[in-house]
Formats: C-alpha cells, sequence, structure tokens
C-alpha cells in the first residue's frame, strides 16, 4: 500500500466519528517532498502522524501551520520542524543543525541530544531537549521558550532577544553574548559569561516563571533554588565611545 | 609695489575633509556612520559606451520595431517564476530604515509598471504586501521580523548574505528610527541602537547553505523562486557557490549600493566596483553552464536606461534600484533645502539616513515628516522614472540591433579607459585591447 494515499489507520473506536486517527508516512519508501506535502496538506485527514525512517533527512516536518502531532521515529538532520506553526512535533531521536529554527507556536520535543542552533531566532512556542544542545543554543531567540535537559554548548543566546532559556546542565562560554531582554536559568556552572550578559537576582516572579518551564518540559521536581538567572546588564544597547573595547 | 605671497595650498592627502574627519573623530571619539553607498569617483558605466549600429550592424526602427524588456526570474526549480515586464527591480529596503509612506510608494510605482519590490530586515508589512504585486522577501542574517506567514505570501525569497555598502557587515538602525512599530516587528526594546547579526544564525558555508535553501523551498511547497544575494567581493567564487547551493537567481551588489546606516569606513573602503563584479559573474555562470538559467540581477550605482543597458550587455538578465529610487520618491529635493541646511548640508549631499530626520520623510519614522511624502504622488514619480529608465534602454538597444534588451551583448561595448576595459572585460575604444584578457595588437 503506497503510504502516501494510505487512509487514515484508526486508532481508536472505529464507530467513533470524531475518533483519532494516526496516519504513518515512511521516509522509506516515500521522498522528502511527498512526506513534507502531505504534512502540508490541510485535508490531510489526520491530526496525528507518525513519520518512520527519517535515516537522518534535512528538512523533515518543515513549515508545519496547523494543530497536529507529528511523532518522528528517528533521528533527524538539519532544520528539523523549521518555522513550526501551531503543531505538536516529537522526534524519538538526536537532531542535526537549526531543530525549531524559527519556530513560531506549537511545540518541539527531542528525546535525544540537538547539534547547534537550536531554537534559533524562534518567535514562539516551547522547544525540549532531553538531552544536551550544542553550541549557538538559543541563538537570535525571539520568544521562545526552551528547556535543555543537559549543557549546552558556547555562544547560546547570542543576541537573545526574547524568550527564556532553561538549562539543566552547564553552559559553554560566552553565554548570552549581546544579549537584549531574553532570560536564561543556567542550574549548573557557566563557562563564561559574554558581553553584557550578568548574573541576576531571582525574585519570586522568577522562580515562579522557572518552575512552570520546568513543569512544562516534565522536570517539575527540580528545585528552582538551585538555578541562577543571567540576562542583559543593558550596558550595550547604545552605541558609546566607552564601550568600544566590548564591540 | 606688489608683494609676491605663498598662496595657501591645501594637501590633495590631507584635504580640507579629510582634516575635517580627523578633527570630528578627536572630539567625538566615535566612527562615522551615514547611508547611501560608496561616494568617491570609481569606475562605472560612464566608462562604457556602446557601438550603435552602422554598416555593419541593421539598427531597428526607434519607435515602430519592437525591442522587448521582460524577464523571467526563477524558472530553474520554482513552481510560479517570476515574470516582469521590465528588467528594472527595486531593491531590499526595509521597513524601519524607510517609512511606510515611502514602502507603500515602491510598492506602488514598481506594481504599476510590472516590477518587483523587496522587503528588508524587520519583515514584511501590510501595506508592502498590498501594494506590491511582485514582492520579494529577504531572509537575512537578523531575522527580525521573519514570519514563515509571510515566506508563503511572498512572490519569492532572497537569502541575503550581504549587500554591496558593507559586504561581511550587519545591518544598522539607531535609536532615533526604533519606534514602537519598527521594535515592536523585531522585538527589540524601542529606542536601542539596533545591531543586526552578519552571519546567519542556523548556518555556516556554502553546504549548509544548500540545505537551508532545501528546507526554504520544502517550507514553501518549491513554488517560489529563491535568490541569493551577495555584496561584491569575491564575486566569482561567491557566484559558484550560490548556484551549488541551488539559487535560481544570483544577486549581486556592488560597493556603489546603498544602505541606510554603516561606517564610512566600510562604505567606502570594502568591497569592489559593480563594473568589476558583472564579468566575474558572468564568468563564474558560464563556467556552469547555466547563464540565463539561473539569472543574474546587478545593482549599485544604476541611474539611467544607459545604466540598465550596459548591465545587461555584460550579461546582466536584470537590474535593481535602490538609491535612485529614493531620489525618484523625492529624497534629496531641492524644494526641502532649508532644511537640509538646518541640518547641516545640502540637497544632494543628505545621507545621513541614520538619524531619521530626512527632510523628505522617506528614510524616517517621525510622524511629521513622514506626512511630507504622498504614497500615491511618490508612486506615479517612480513609475515614471522606471518608464523612463525602460525606454532609454529600449533606445539603445535598438540603436545596437537588438530586438529584447537580453540580446545586448559585450561586443556591443567599448571603454573609455583603460581601467574599466580591464574591469568590464571589454576593448579600449579604437582597439582591440582588453586588459588583462588580450594582448591587443592592430586591427
Amino acid at each position: 500500500m503506497d503510504p502516501l494515499t494510505a487512509t487514515p489507520t484508526p486508532t481508536s473506536d472505529p464507530k467513533d466519528p470524531i475518533m483519532a486517527a494516526t496516519l504513518e508516512l515512511d521516509l522509506a519508501v516515500s521522498t522528502l517532498r511527498e512526506v513534507n506535502a502531505r504534512l502540508h496538506d490541510p485535508d490531510l485527514g489526520a491530526d496525528d502522524v507518525v513519520v518512520t525512517h527519517p535515516a537522518g533527512r534535512h528538512s523533515v516536518a518543515v513549515g508545519l501551520n496547523r494543530p497536529m502531532t507529528v511523532t518522528v521515529k528517528g533521528h533527524v538532520g538539519y532544520y528539523a520542524a523549521g518555522m513550526n506553526q501551531s503543531a505538536d512535533v516529537v522526534v524519538e531521536g538526536n537532531v542535526g543543525v537549526g531543530v525549531a529554527e524559527n519556530m513560531m507556536s506549537g511545540s518541539v520535543w527531542v528525546k535525544g541530544s540537538a547539534s547547534q542552533s537550536a531554537g534559533a531566532t524562534a518567535h514562539g512556542g516551547l522547544l525540549v531537549v532531553e538531552g544536551d544542545a550544542a553550541a549557538r543554543c538559543g541563538i537570535s531567540m525571539k520568544g521562545v521558550d526552551i528547556v535543555v535537559g543537559g549543557s549546552i554548548g558556547h555562544m547560546s543566546a547570542f543576541m537573545a532577544q526574547a524568550g527564556r532559556l532553561v538549562v539543566r546542565g552547564d553552559a559553554g562560554d560566552a553565554l548570552g553574548d549581546s544579549i537584549y531582554e531574553a532570560r536564561i536559568y543556567v542550574r549548573g556552572t557557566v563557562a563564561s559569561l559574554g558581553a553584557d550578559c550578568v548574573a541576576k537576582e531571582m525574585r519570586p516572579e522568577h522562580h515562579e516563571e522557572l518552575a512552570t518551564l520546568l513543569k512544562s518540559a516534565g522536570y517539575e521536581d527540580d528545585d528552582t533554588h538551585a538555578y541562577t538567572r543571567y540576562g542583559s546588564a543593558r550596558s550595550l544597547y547604545h552605541f558609546h565611545v566607552d564601550n568600544t573595547s566590548a564591540y | 609695489m606688489t608683494q609676491y605671497r605663498t598662496q595657501p595650498r591645501t594637501s590633495a592627502t590631507f584635504d580640507p575633509a579629510t582634516i575635517a574627519e580627523i578633527q570630528r573623530a578627536a572630539d567625538t571619539g566615535i566612527y562615522d556612520i551615514r547611508g547611501w553607498g560608496a561616494k568617491r569617483a570609481l569606475p562605472h558605466f560612464d566608462d562604457l559606451l556602446f557601438l550603435g549600429a552602422s554598416m555593419s550592424r541593421y539598427p531597428l526602427e526607434g519607435y515602430r520595431e519592437r525591442c522587448g524588456t521582460d524577464v523571467v526570474l526563477g524558472d530553474r526549480h520554482a513552481k510560479y517564476p517570476l515574470h516582469l515586464e521590465t528588467p528594472v527591480t527595486i531593491a531590499g529596503m526595509s521597513f524601519g530604515a524607510l517609512s511606510g509612506r515611502a514602502k507603500a510608494a515602491l510598492g506602488r510605482g514598481a506594481s504599476e509598471v510590472g516590477t518587483s519590490t523587496t522587503t528588508g530586515d524587520g519583515g514584511m508589512t501590510p501595506e508592502e504586501r498590498s501594494q506590491s504585486k511582485h514582492l520579494v522577501y529577504q531572509y537575512l542574517p537578523s531575522r527580525y521580523g521573519m514570519n514563515p506567514d509571510h515566506l508563503r505570501q511572498a512572490d519569492a525569497i532572497e537569502v541575503v548574505l550581504g549587500q554591496g555598502a558593507k559586504p561581511g557587515g550587519g545591518g544598522m538602525l539607531l535609536g532615533q528610527k526604533i519606534t514602537e512599530r519598527v521594535a515592536q516587528m523585531r522585538t527589540l526594546p524601542q529606542g536601542v541602537d539596533q545591531r543586526s547579526a552578519s552571519r546567519h544564525p542556523d548556518w555556516t558555508g556554502p553546504d549548509d547553505l544548500t540545505i537551508k535553501i532545501g528546507e526554504l523551498r520544502e517550507i514553501t511547497d518549491w513554488e517560489k523562486p529563491v535568490y541569493v544575494k551577495v555584496g561584491a567581493t569575491r564575486t566569482y567564487y561567491d557566484v559558484k557557490l550560490a548556484v551549488h547551493a541551488g539559487a535560481d537567481v544570483v544577486v549581486v551588489d556592488g560597493m556603489q549600493g546603498g544602505t541606510a546606516a554603516t561606517q564610512e569606513v566600510f562604505i567606502e573602503h570594502v568591497g569592489i566596483p559593480t563594473l568589476a563584479a558583472i564579468p566575474q559573474a558572468v564568468q563564474a555562470l558560464q563556467e556552469l553552464g547555466v547563464h540565463r538559467k539561473v539569472q543574474l540581477i546587478v545593482s549599485g550605482g544604476i541611474r539611467t536606461g544607459a545604466d540598465v543597458a550596459k548591465a545587461m550587455a555584460l550579461g546582466a538578465d536584470a537590474v535593481a534600484i535602490g538609491t535612485a529610487a529614493l531620489v525618484a520618491l523625492g529624497d534629496n529635493d531641492p524644494r526641502w533645502q532649508a532644511d537640509y541646511e538646518a541640518l547641516g548640508t545640502s540637497a544632494g549631499a543628505y545621507d545621513d539616513f541614520q538619524e531619521g530626520r530626512d527632510p523628505a520623510g522617506i528614510t524616517t519614522q517621525d510622524p511629521e515628516l513622514q506626512q511630507r511624502l504622498d504614497p500615491v504622488e511618490g508612486g506615479r514619480r517612480l513609475a515614471n522614472y522606471l518608464r523612463v529608465l525602460t525606454m532609454e534602454a529600449q533606445t539603445i538597444a535598438r540603436a545596437c540591433g537588438k530586438a529584447h534588451l537580453q540580446h545586448l551583448e559585450p561586443e556591443d561595448l567599448v571603454a573609455i579607459t583603460i581601467e574599466a576595459a580591464a574591469m568590464a572585460r571589454v576593448p579600449l575604444a579604437g582597439t582591440s585591447w582588453v586588459p588583462g584578457q588580450t594582448a591587443g595588437g592592430s586591427w
């Protein structure tokens, strides 16, 4: 049976007219173009899709723009779930560069680890990486919430403009370099802070915010008092000759 | 009795402008920031001439025989390539750098003559989309205002790696222009001096760009042409890499190309002239066997129909104008001379676009100044100007015996300076000498 023309497979009571239906799209037999075209099709006929045999392909499940659930069974390459809007995507594996880049809404949940630039420039939604995330995690983030179960690499949250980045492990060098109004919470050590990024007081609203973020990612047992908040000192917001060495 | 005295003599090296700049730098401790493009004299299209038809070539009748001007852009991979009625397009300029009314005027003028306009850093505004028949959406390193809905609403996507005024540099928008609306579109605090990134945040190098273009195509279901824009530097290599990465269209912007704000030292000392870049780009496309298949858009100092014709004769498929389009709207108009003088400049020399106090109401977010530009009138003026450019180019093409602007060829050109002959790779007028290419000699 052609997986691209297959009708959705009922996964609950077939007598129920509003049943949830699951559709399987197999990248071992269909091209990436065919799979993404189906995922973009408003008449897909399924709100729950499983993508199998991704085999490290790039741009899997990119440009989704309606509420739906997509589970990717395996490792993927660059830009998985890029520019996601409204969909909830789970990757049961590791992801390459730029997972959920420029996400607008919805969620992307990575069961493994992520390469560079996870959540880059994302405007909204929730990105969870259960493992580690490499360099530039949250670079230029513009409103997304990112929760990383492990550690993150260097230059993370570079020029981060808005949103929240939570790291349960450690952060690499130059965290939050040239950061604007994003907030960063790190439980472990920070190798070094970037220009204009400073440690800040954890006020009650920050504990509350962090607890909510941790809970949304399934880490509700973490003690928020073990975390440190980082953000902008706002000293580089305007060009000034005294700041020359920082530019 | 006559007294002979030594006349005061200024230095050619330390001329008055140089001395004034040293004094200004010493006083303020900050580099000069301005808009516009390179202002120094450079080898340019003015240094080329056309060989009109006579005995050995037949001209076309100027007012009777058709000379086509249309161009198709992006038919290599895209389901819906752009089909423009004139090869003169409007270059990327941001809402933020320009007022919303100026962007609307650009859209009106371009649409009236069937050409495209382009967004800029900061995203797509509804006014711009609604007024532009063909709208190219820039995909920039900053990703300010980057929205997949806008990507899908666009008619083409332009991945920007750099621009001629500042190859290797990111954008800049000073606090005066970061109004509430601009700040909201860019997710920035109001009033900050915005520093745009110079590198894309989620890819580095040509192999990554291949994957990035693949993603953009997947997101837009392979419908839109994908352009790659580079500032002119190592143009031969950049164009080859852009083609390998999958570009449908390559945009090459020479150092005369304008900017809304950048360091003066950057504008005048980084990049190469447009004239030097075009033959490099064409050579790269020809060697890959994709000249005329991957289209070449050239920008940076296009002012007249002669410039359009010369760029196309050298191998461009289309051109883009930015500075000239703003001038057509009313930038540097003498009727605002008193206001220019109040800013310490004059009509024709105003380039402090970064300050947001543009007397013509174009490069500003000031609510009162903006009212000085009527988008309908501005659009009409731009359409007039675009028609003149097109007709001028047709006039030259017919004189060279060409029934379409794209039939113009390097063989139609000679250069009047050795520098221009070497850069453009056409013979010095009256000789067969192409410096750097041929040994020359008599006919």
